[in-house]
């Protein structure tokens, strides 16, 4: 925010005389100083008390809270005092950026550092340092590695949720009565809550003695419809059940980059004798590619926090094959209060992800310049 | 289907061929339309439903009310919320009260925290240049969008440990700061796509009439931008009211919210269906509602940014 200019650069308001300027400036350097020295006060003041060096302090850390939230104003209130203008457009982005910082970076690069104690919280003797162990012991983890397998498996199901939501997008875009009323009840299980859609469908539709669903499927011949006892039935079914809330999400930016397409170009396709399928495939699926990326992506970024319905159905089993990584790490906080333990996991996923996303990213880039 | 062939043949004198090609081409897209709406729907209808029915119904798969079964309020007395209970004193009505208005209280709060935050920073991104450190515009929008790839649990630990420093462990004040965190990014991108659809001209005009950049923006543009934040508001209040993971972390008694509620019910009960169903349907009430009503909003608020 050295710098900020309007789009039109154009100068507007006025601008005070030289002297007037310096001397706001000086008093608005004074004004993030001042707040700066409180906080950072605060600060000392309260690792004193807690170390044990000094007896005044405050009872537990907010205060500290307290005095970044004063900083935070008296820094939005020096950048008008100093910069004028400038400062008054660098204040519509200071607060959602210091908020951001206070509840992302900070926390994130603690995390980093709890990831490196041994810490049950369970246990009467507070966090001392391990340095390396918790990433060794990671790649022990048979729980964890089988957990980042099922990752996959479900990122790839991800490709069978956007088939299945680009037929349904495609059927929502053909001539059709009551569109309306079909729209508003595809979008229905997206308002659900996966803990609520765990026991509606999970517990009870599912449930192996009197759900109607395993009823249906006695019918049909399969004896033992035990939905969520082998693996690999299991990990379906959790992925059915994550493609059932999540399907209306792909199918609404679907059908929006569908009705966005422009008529002509299908009505050519249709004068020169393609039919149905031929003009989809060379027609509607190239047009819709960048559209269908970008929903694969976005898709794939909410599906590696995939954890609610696990946590609520199988709670990972049968023997940790329907686990995601987020699961698995409620569980080792949960059953084993072990906080550094699972940040250690959870910032090793972090590192995976953002490296993959980071390639997927690139590859896509690469993908629809190709095509268009 | 009859009246829909009809309505829906526009060339009269086709071969009987092309006709009856046509036809099953309709009948295969409403049979598709209809399978889908029922697999939508069923669950939805099969909790109501089962919040009525007695523990002999439920095992023997009785599925249409006054048909199969008699319905009766048996799911709802034992929350209290039936006819004959609702004017008496009742636990754990008292208990599911508490859990939706810390729903209700977090999920509002942070929907409008966020969107006053978003707002301010989308219109600063959308008007005008910024440059920190080596961050332009575009580096910026993107430090906001990375915050969605952060995994909930990469958050959690720390936050618990923070959080008990703070003493903000289950307070709500501390899920609203987390729920504004996880909307953030979303509320950043439909009202910065909102504000780019506002022309600049209408920004200079003020400032020609001698409104200074705030004055412009709260008088003149925020008022042009109601649908977008209205979007913006819907889409995050669903993902709040539905969020699980920090609330099961780091609440504990007080501030509790409703999937939390319905999460630690699941495993209790055997055969209990009925107040499962009925916790379940007043849980997803208020949102099947908003889903049915506000429809437009949120498809306004999931396609920002796309098609333009």
């Amino acid at each position: 925010m050295q710098n900020s200019l309007p789009l039109a650069d154009k100068r507007h308001g006025k601008t005070p005389p030289r002297r007037k300027q310096v001397r706001h400036k000086s008093a608005g350097h004074a004004l993030i100083a001042l707040a700066s020295l409180l906080l950072l006060g605060v600060l000392l003041i309260q690792i004193l008390h807690v170390t044990g060096t000094i007896a005044v302090g405050f009872e537990n850390w907010r205060p500290i809270l307290f005095a970044y939230v004063a900083w935070a104003v008296a820094l939005g209130i020096a950048q008008v005092i100093v910069r004028g203008e400038r400062g008054l457009r660098a204040l519509f982005l200071l607060p959602a950026v210091l908020f951001t910082v206070a509840v992302v970076i900070f926390p994130t690069l603690f995390g980093f550092y709890i990831a490196t104690l041994d810490w049950n919280l369970s246990s009467l003797e507070g966090p001392h340092f391990n340095g390396l162990n918790n990433l060794i012991a990671l790649f022990h983890d048979d729980y964890y590695w089988s957990a980042l397998g099922n990752m996959v498996f479900y990122t790839i199901a991800v490709l069978g949720e956007y088939a299945i939501a680009f037929g349904l997008a495609l059927l929502l875009n053909a001539e059709i009565r009551a569109r309306k009323f079909f729209r508003v009840v595809f979008l229905l299980p997206m308002m659900l809550s996966p803990v609520a859609v765990s026991w509606m469908i999970g517990k009870s539709l599912l449930e192996y003695r009197f759900g109607p669903a395993a009823t249906l499927a006695r019918d049909l011949g399969w004896d033992n419809p035990a939905f969520f006892a082998y693996p690999w039935i299991a990990r379906l079914s959790i992925q059915a059940m994550d493609a059932w809330v999540s399907i209306p999400f792909i199918l609404i930016i679907l059908l929006a980059g569908l009705q966005a397409m422009p008529k002509e170009v299908l009505e050519a396709s249709k004068v020169d004798g393609a039919n149905g399928w031929q003009s989809f495939r060379h027609v509607t699926f190239p047009i819709m590619l960048p559209v269908s990326i970008t929903v694969i992506i976005i898709r794939i970024i909410f599906k590696l926090k995939l954890a609610d319905i696990i946590i609520n159905v199988t709670a990972g089993g049968p023997g940790g094959a329907t686990d995601t990584v987020s699961s698995y790490i409620y569980r080792v906080y949960r059953d084993r209060s072990n906080v550094g333990y699972g940040t250690g996991l959870a910032i090793f996923y972090l590192i995976l992800i953002v490296v993959f996303l980071t390639l997927l990213l690139r590859l896509s880039r690469r993908w629809t310049q190709k095509v268009t | 289907m009859a009246i829909l062939v009809s309505a829906t043949t526009p060339v009269r004198r086709a071969r009987t061929a092309i006709r009856v090609k046509r036809t099953l081409g309709r009948v295969l897209i409403y049979g598709a339309l209809l399978f889908w709406a029922f697999i939508c729907l069923f669950p939805i209808y099969w909790t109501v439903t089962t919040s009525f029915k007695s523990a002999v119904d439920v095992t023997q798969g009785h599925l249409i009310p006054w048909l199969d079964f008699r319905p009766d309020w048996k799911g709802f007395r034992s929350l209290g919320l039936s006819p004959d209970t609702i004017w008496e004193f009742s636990n754990p009505r008292e208990e599911f009260l508490s859990r939706f208005i810390n729903s209700v209280i977090t999920s509002v709060g942070a929907s409008f925290l966020a969107l006053l935050l978003g707002s301010l920073a989308a219109y600063g991104l959308s008007r005008f240049r910024y440059k920190f450190a080596w961050m332009r515009n575009d580096d910026i929008l993107f430090f906001f969008m990375s915050q969605l790839i952060l995994p909930p649990v990469v958050l959690a630990l720390p936050f618990l440990v923070l959080y008990k420093a703070l003493a903000l462990l289950d307070t709500r004040v501390g899920l609203i700061m987390l729920y504004t965190l996880t909307v953030l990014p979303i509320v950043i991108w439909i009202m910065r796509d909102q504000f780019n659809s506002i022309p600049i001209e209408l920004d200079e005009a003020a400032f020609v009439d001698g409104l200074s950049v705030w004055g412009a923006f709260l008088r003149i543009i925020l008022p042009l931008a109601i649908p977008g934040m209205v979007a913006a508001f819907i889409l995050s209040l669903v993902l709040c009211w539905n969020e699980y993971f920090f609330a099961a972390l780091l609440t504990s008694s007080d501030a509790k919210t409703l999937p939390v509620m319905v999460a630690s019910q699941t495993g209790s009960q055997g055969i209990n269906w009925w107040s499962m169903a009925a916790l379940s349907t007043a849980a997803i009430a208020p949102l099947v509602l908003v889903g049915i009503f506000l429809e437009r909003y949120i498809v306004s608020g999931l396609t920002a940014g796309s098609g333009k």
